[in-house]
């Protein structure tokens, strides 16, 4: 599998951690009922299909990433800065 | 802790269930050794399938959804321990083609967390009886399980470990280096990046038939009266005002008055047909099998330092794996950076391997939890139960997660071994992380 980091270009896979779902990019206040917390940190769509995960370019530019990427196929489809999309 | 040694015969029982097993089901008729015979000398016409082939009826008590290792053996003990016999396992496939079909076999109860430890424990017992339980031979062979430790802290670690296996009632013996040499003399001492410190050895661990497990359930099963119905795919879980009605599939709609989710992997798109959404990401774990080579790894090996494993089959292939590929997928295959991990891993323990050739590799699709830990519970639909996030150690559990779900079914209540793997821990913050690696889910 290669990613391509929209500063870096076409990498392959070992330069990247993967942290998990578009979830963790949705953090709730500390005031919000346990349930948010509990969607937040545990619960997932877990799609067989397009889903939507963060990656770290840690050999690299060290930028998070959200890769949009087929779990079937690992076919991914756009890769978009998380620095420029909570920006 | 008694501190090393054992003598380094594990072997026990690879044959003592002869070859009993192999073919057919006979209504009165138990597998044994004689049968294989009479059946070898009259040209082997007399075997029959070990198991109906029934159309779905329009009702059931319980409907399973799922005929893997889990689902048969929920629907035998269903039967078995409480007599319900009007029991449908619904299988979109054929029996047995999921991760109970392909995966590294590993059967061990070496837990350490309360409620994790008094399940496995339970379920290492069931292992021991499955044979002549079943009558059938799942090949259940206790050659003794080794964790190597690489440095002192390591060491004390499994110390803690050893002892709450002991407390638990179960095996563990603390080995040195010597004590590992003696079980394990093929493996690299010498090294300095990796040295090796000693193991922990549990000796009831080993491994089993992966697919004779769930034929033995499936035939158990069938013999009971349960309609084992292949091909079926669950496509809607009807629910009326709270309760669950039945099921829609791709064979027609089939009522039932409780129905089980018991499907790994695709647990999160099962579930969504009741509107739930689990703390569960599906993620590829990848394995490896080599040519079959003459007997030379007596036991069940891991490496303390990067994830690897390995045993060898009886049919003599070396069988491995290590971590998840790390990223979520169905794809049932995984990439090469894990691939590559893996070998290197192998090498660096036990270079002997080095001109064994893989003959084939596969990624199974993994239903991990947050905190690495199951789900056997009910849902917040009556009638609905769900028995899911197994991760990478589904295998082990299938005769106690199968007598839970048929407990929790059954009665309506937890059975005393899971009372644990509760839904609601994740959001109570009561989480059962084995491996202290904290709430993502693919660093179980």
């Amino acid at each position: 599998m290669r990613l391509k980091c929209p500063l870096c270009g076409d990498r392959d896979r070992r330069e990247f951690y993967y942290y998990g779902a578009e979830d963790f990019l949705n953090r709730p206040e500390a005031a919000d009922p346990g349930s948010a917390w509990d969607d937040y940190l545990h619960n997932r769509d877990n799609p067989a299909g397009v889903t939507k995960d963060l990656w770290y370019h840690e050999a690299g530019c060290s930028q998070w990433l959200l890769v949009a990427r087929n779990t079937v196929t690992h076919e991914i489809s756009a890769v978009e800065l998380v620095a420029e999309r909570t920006a | 802790m008694i501190v090393r040694t054992r003598p380094a015969d594990c072997h026990t029982n690879l044959f003592m269930s002869g070859a009993r097993g192999f073919g057919g089901r006979g209504n009165s008729m138990r597998y044994s050794g004689l049968r294989v015979i009479t059946e070898g000398l009259f040209g082997n016409k007399g075997w029959t399938p070990a198991w109906r082939d029934p159309a779905p009826k329009a009702e059931y008590d319980v409907v399973i959804i799922g005929g893997g290792g889990h689902g048969l053996s929920t629907a035998y003990y269903l039967a078995r321990n409480h007599g319900i016999t009007n029991v449908a396992v619904l299988e979109k496939g054929h029996l047995g083609s999921g991760n109970i079909g392909r995966n590294t076999t590993i059967v061990r109860a070496n837990y350490f967390l309360p409620g994790n430890s008094e399940f496995y424990s339970h379920s290492l017992k069931l292992w021991e009886g499955l044979e002549a339980e079943l009558n059938y031979n799942v090949m259940h062979s206790q050659r003794g399980l080794i964790n190597l430790f690489h440095s002192d802290g390591q060491r004390d670690a499994f110390v803690r470990r050893g002892n709450a296996m002991i407390n638990q009632g179960d095996d563990a013996v603390l080995l040195d280096q010597e004590g590992v040499r003696e079980h394990l003399p093929y493996l690299d001492f010498e090294q300095t990046r990796f040295p090796i410190y000693g193991g922990l050895l549990h000796p009831r661990g080993g491994t089993a038939r992966h697919d004779a497990v769930a034929w033995g359930y499936a035939r158990g099963a069938d013999r009971r009266g349960v309609d084992l119905i292949q091909n079926c795919e669950v496509t809607g879980i009807d629910i009326q005002g709270g309760v669950v009605r039945g099921v829609q599939t791709t064979r027609g709609a089939i009522r039932a008055k409780k129905v089980g989710i018991i499907v790994a992997g695709r647990s999160s798109q099962v579930a969504a047909m009741a509107g739930m959404r689990l703390p569960v990401e599906s993620h590829v774990l990848q394995a490896f099998v080599t040519e079959g080579l003459k007997p030379v790894i007596d036991h069940v090996i891991s490496f303390g330092m990067g994830h690897f494993y390995i045993s060898q089959s009886d049919k003599g292939g070396l069988v491995f794996g290590g971590d998840l590929d790390f990223y979520a997928s169905y794809a049932a295959r995984g990439n090469l950076p894990m691939v590559e991990h893996v070998m290197e891993a192998g090498m660096t323990l036990m270079p002997m391997i080095g001109r064994a050739k893989v003959l084939r590799s596969w990624g199974g699709i993994m239903d991990m939890t947050p905190d690495g830990s199951p789900v056997i519970d009910k849902t917040h639909v009556e009638g609905l139960f769900i028995d899911c996030g197994w991760n990478y150690g589904g295998f082990k559990a299938v005769p106690a997660s199968g007598w839970s779900m048929a407990h929790l079914m059954a009665t309506g209540e937890s059975h005393e071994v899971a009372r644990k793997f509760r839904l609601e821990r994740f959001a109570t913050g009561h989480l059962l992380d084995e491996e202290g690696t904290g709430s993502q889910h693919n660093l179980h």
